[in-house]
């Protein structure tokens, strides 16, 4: 019988098989068990990931694309073969069209400054949504002062969707001026699910350049940049289950060969003299300097990790934990979840009438829970809702239902001890 | 009370309890007996950077009443987050009514001694150790004071 890569089977969903290949999850927590319900901040990782890293130190470290002796032979081919799975898992058309990075902050950094410099001028608009994390507002600030652009915002309803969803109507907000649009795929506070295709096909109709920040949406959606119709698209390892330190920067072809480059140094050049500089072709114009070799190894097993399974099936259970969880949390009393979007990935934020985010974290902490409190840098979303901060709990695919039970146990628990 | 006599006074009181839901409600109760700020005082300038919770800590210089030349700092606060008002409330009774130069010596041992080792951590979140920063340079600037 022949097989090819798109009929292999997938291996079946079995949470306590997932489970066992996170070395993690059998420590403990002020003595309990550790509930692990931060992922939004940072995934878990799976043991072959954590292999995959130190296989690399410990047998062919070496510079990429350097040397002509066997190890950086090696290690230039594994991480090459690591932006070729990358580009597979998103559906780039090249693998030149997939750009390492440290993490998303730095892809969107690296967008700014560059889109800024190539497009900016005096007048012209950029627009964000009022979901977006710091790192998708702070670089897009700081380009359009370079420039002397304008920074628009697509505001948020009460249930936490961008305004143009619930009008069917996003022409409003974009402007013969609208140069980039720049959206976030998932909210890492709310959790919503954006529209972002139907978004980007308005943008696009008026000549703009599409910005994806993909952060949250890596680890939980199947991600086809040709599909969606961005020019750039970008996201971090270390949410989707590889190493931290490492992010990829996804662009169009012929957009990154237009854009000049945001950091200068080793590898990203084609000859230098002091006169003039010549840049190397995609993406080494986008890599100066040594990349995070060993990371980025990581992140191309995390990636073949996630294809050995049905995404459609963890997809599936993770949905089953925010169900279950949020029709759990609603039974405690003065609980208001924020954002209750329609789509929504597993990602619940909460405030309790009368408790703190910082004790409840605290609390829970003590009985081996962890979650995220605070703003989750989005402040302008907290001002747009009100409070000065949230507790989040934001699921992965190896959590369970009991851990959720145990969640909202342990959370009865504290209010209880702070009212 | 010497400085160090209230650290272990604290250090007693905590031993008495093993687990940390005991541990946590005597501290919350602990924020309840907080010498609390005026109003007036509950200004941004007095808010303490680096805490996830808001902490407002106010210092004012007194003569003291034992030492002939000293002055002592008086420190008022208040949070809107039970656990860090106990937390404060711990670094309040130890240093409160000190002088400049004992406040600038004192350690936080006591705090991992009492169980509450989990607030020494340079966390931004918890904010500890910027509660006793701003305690420090209240301090600082008032030994430089003639």
């Amino acid at each position: 019988m022949s097989t090819t890569a798109d009929t292999v089977e997938k291996k079946g969903y079995d949470v306590e098989e997932i489970r066992a290949q996170f070395p993690i999850l059998k420590e403990r927590v002020h003595g309990k068990p550790l509930v692990y319900f931060d992922n939004a901040a940072t995934s878990q990782k799976p043991r072959r990931v954590i292999k995959a890293e130190s296989t690399y130190y410990a047998t062919i470290n070496a510079n990429v694309h350097r040397g002509v002796h066997t190890l950086s032979t090696k290690a230039t081919e594994a991480q090459e073969a690591a932006r070729e799975t990358i580009r597979t898992h998103i559906n780039a058309k090249h693998a030149h069209e997939v750009i390492f990075t440290s993490g998303t902050t730095a892809s969107l950094n690296l967008a700014a400054f560059s889109l800024g410099q190539l497009l900016l001028k005096k007048g012209d608009e950029v627009l964000i949504s009022g979901m977006e994390h710091h790192s998708n507002i702070v670089p897009w600030q700081l380009a359009c002062e370079r420039h002397g652009a304008v920074l628009k915002v697509i505001p948020v309803t009460d249930e936490g969707e961008l305004e143009p969803r619930r009008r069917d109507d996003a022409t409003e907000y974009f402007t013969e001026r609208t140069k980039v649009l720049a959206l976030t795929h998932v909210s890492n506070t709310l959790g919503t699910i954006n529209p972002v295709k139907e978004l980007i096909a308005e943008a696009k109709k008026r000549g703009g350049v599409t910005v994806v920040d993909g952060a949250q949406a890596i680890a939980h959606l199947d991600i086809d940049v040709q599909d969606l119709g961005c020019d750039l698209y970008a996201f971090s390892g270390h949410k989707a289950y590889g190493p931290t330190g490492t992010g990829v920067l996804y662009g169009r072809e012929e957009l990154l060969n237009e854009m000049p480059p945001w950091q200068g140094g080793g590898e990203m050049i084609d000859t230098v003299t002091f006169e003039k500089t010549t840049y190397a072709k995609l993406p080494f114009k986008f890599e100066a300097g040594t990349p995070h070799i060993a990371g980025i190894i990581g992140l191309g097993e995390a990636i073949r990790w996630m294809e050995d399974y049905d995404k459609q099936a963890m997809a599936a259970h993770e949905h089953l934990l925010l169900e279950h969880a949020t029709k759990e949390l609603l039974t405690i009393d003065g609980m208001r979840i924020i954002g209750t979007a329609k789509e929504k990935v597993g990602v619940i934020s909460f405030v309790i009438e009368g408790v703190h985010h910082y004790d409840l974290g605290t609390l829970l902490d003590q009985q081996g829970i962890a979650v995220r409190t605070g703003h989750h840098c989005t402040q302008p979303l907290m001002e747009r809702f009100g409070v000065s901060g949230t507790t989040r709990t934001s699921f992965a695919c190896f959590n369970t239902v009991e851990e959720v039970n145990s969640m909202v146990a342990a959370t009865r628990k504290a209010v209880k001890m702070l009212r | 009370m010497t400085l160090a006599q209230t650290q272990q006074e604290l250090i007693d009181e905590f031993a008495m309890f093993t687990d940390w839901q005991d541990r946590y409600e005597h501290l919350i109760e602990l924020g309840k007996d907080l010498p609390l700020i005026a109003p007036k005082h509950k200004t941004d300038d007095n808010l303490v950077r680096g805490c996830q919770s808001r902490v407002w800590l106010n210092a004012e210089q007194r003569a003291s009443t034992s030492l002939s030349d000293g002055t002592i700092i008086h420190f008022t606060a208040d949070s809107d987050a039970m656990i860090t008002k106990g937390i404060v409330a711990l670094l309040v009774r130890v240093y409160n009514d000190r002088t400049p130069q004992e406040l600038l010596g004192a350690s936080t041992e006591f705090i991992d001694r009492i169980g509450l080792r989990e607030h020494l951590s340079p966390n931004r979140a918890n904010g500890l150790s910027a509660m006793l920063d701003q305690m420090k340079r209240y301090a600082l600037a008032y030994s430089a004071k003639p």
